[in-house]
C-alpha cells in the first residue's frame, strides 16, 4: 500500500513538474521585470518644469538678435514669421516690391507656402530638426524659438537645401487652412497697424 | 572674436568655443570644432545682412574657411529632415 502510494507521487510529481517550472520561471521573469522598474524609476533624471522654459527664453533671445525686428515683432505678436521666397528676395533687392511667394514659419509646424498677392495657399513643407546627439536627456526637439530660427536660417541661407529635404503635402494635412487664412488676415491687420504706427510716429515729429 | 554656437534641446544655444580667429591656438581650437560638428551632423550657419538690400539673413557654413571675415558668431543646428 505505502509503496503505491509512494509510486503514484513519484507519478503525480513527474506529470507537475514541468508546469511547477513554468510557474517558477515566470515568478522569476516578474520578480526580475519589478526590479527592472524600479531601477528605471530612479534612472530618470530629475524633472525640472523651469528647465524647458528657460531653454525657451534663451532661444526667443538668441532669435531676436537674428532676425530684422519686422519679423522679431511678427514672431512675437503673431506667433510665426514670414519669409520671402529666395527667388522673390533676388527681385526685390533695392526695390519695393511685393514676393511672388512667401512661408509662414511656425514654431515645430510645417512651413506653409502662399502667394501675398492673393493668399493662396501652396503647399506645407514638413521639416524638423531632430538632434539626434544625445547628451539632451532623451529630447530630441528644439526649443520653439530655435526650431524657428532653424527654419529661418535654413530657408534664407539655402532655400532649395531645406525644401528639398522637407515632406511637401498639399495644405491641410498638418494644419487647417482656415487657421492658416485666419493668421494671414491677421498678418495685413498686424502690417497695417504697423505702417500707420510709422506714418503717425514720422508725421508727430 | 567669433563665438561657436549650438541649438539644443533642452537648453537653447549652448556656447561650444569662443576665440580669435588671427590668433593660431585659438583658430586651430575653433577649427577642430567646427569639424566636429559637421561630423556630428550638424549645419552651421552664420547671421549676416544683405549687402543689397540691408535685410538680416544666414548664410550657410560648408568649411571653415567660408565664415566670413567679420563674422562674430556661427549657430550650429540640427540638419533638416522631412517631418
Amino acid at each position: 500500500m505505502l509503496l503505491a502510494l509512494l509510486a503514484l507521487s513519484l507519478i503525480a510529481l513527474a506529470l507537475a513538474a514541468p508546469m511547477l517550472a513554468r510557474e517558477a520561471r515566470r515568478w522569476r521573469k516578474q520578480r526580475s521585470d519589478r526590479r527592472a522598474a524600479a531601477e528605471n524609476i530612479l534612472d530618470v533624471p530629475f524633472y525640472d518644469p523651469g528647465r524647458e522654459r528657460r531653454a525657451e527664453q534663451r532661444a526667443r533671445e538668441l532669435l531676436r538678435s537674428c532676425v530684422n525686428d519686422e519679423e522679431w515683432g511678427m514672431y512675437r505678436d503673431l506667433g510665426f514669421i514670414r519669409v520671402e521666397g529666395r527667388h522673390a528676395r533676388r527681385a526685390a533687392d533695392g526695390r519695393k516690391t511685393r514676393a511672388p511667394y512667401a512661408y509662414l514659419v511656425y514654431p515645430n509646424k510645417p512651413i506653409v507656402a502662399y502667394v501675398p498677392e492673393t493668399g493662396q495657399l501652396l503647399s506645407e513643407y514638413c521639416v524638423e530638426f531632430p538632434d539626434l546627439g544625445g547628451g539632451s536627456g532623451g529630447r530630441t526637439r528644439l526649443p520653439a524659438s530655435d526650431d524657428v530660427l532653424a527654419k529661418w536660417m535654413a530657408l534664407t541661407s539655402d532655400e532649395a537645401r531645406v525644401i528639398r529635404r522637407a515632406n511637401m503635402h498639399l495644405v491641410g494635412r498638418q494644419l487647417d487652412p482656415a487657421r492658416l487664412r485666419r493668421d494671414l488676415w491677421r498678418l495685413a491687420e498686424w502690417e497695417r497697424r504697423r505702417a500707420g504706427g510709422a506714418v503717425s510716429r514720422s508725421s508727430s515729429r | 572674436m567669433i563665438r561657436f554656437l549650438r541649438m539644443k534641446p533642452g537648453h537653447g544655444e549652448l556656447l561650444l568655443a569662443e576665440g580669435d580667429r588671427q590668433v593660431r591656438e585659438d583658430e586651430e581650437r575653433l577649427v577642430e570644432e567646427f569639424r566636429r560638428q559637421l561630423d556630428e551632423g550638424m549645419w552651421a550657419a552664420v547671421p549676416t545682412v544683405n549687402s543689397g538690400s540691408g535685410r538680416r539673413e544666414a548664410q550657410m557654413i560648408r568649411d571653415y574657411g567660408e565664415i566670413p571675415a567679420g563674422a562674430e558668431r556661427v549657430i550650429f543646428f540640427p540638419r533638416a529632415s522631412g517631418g
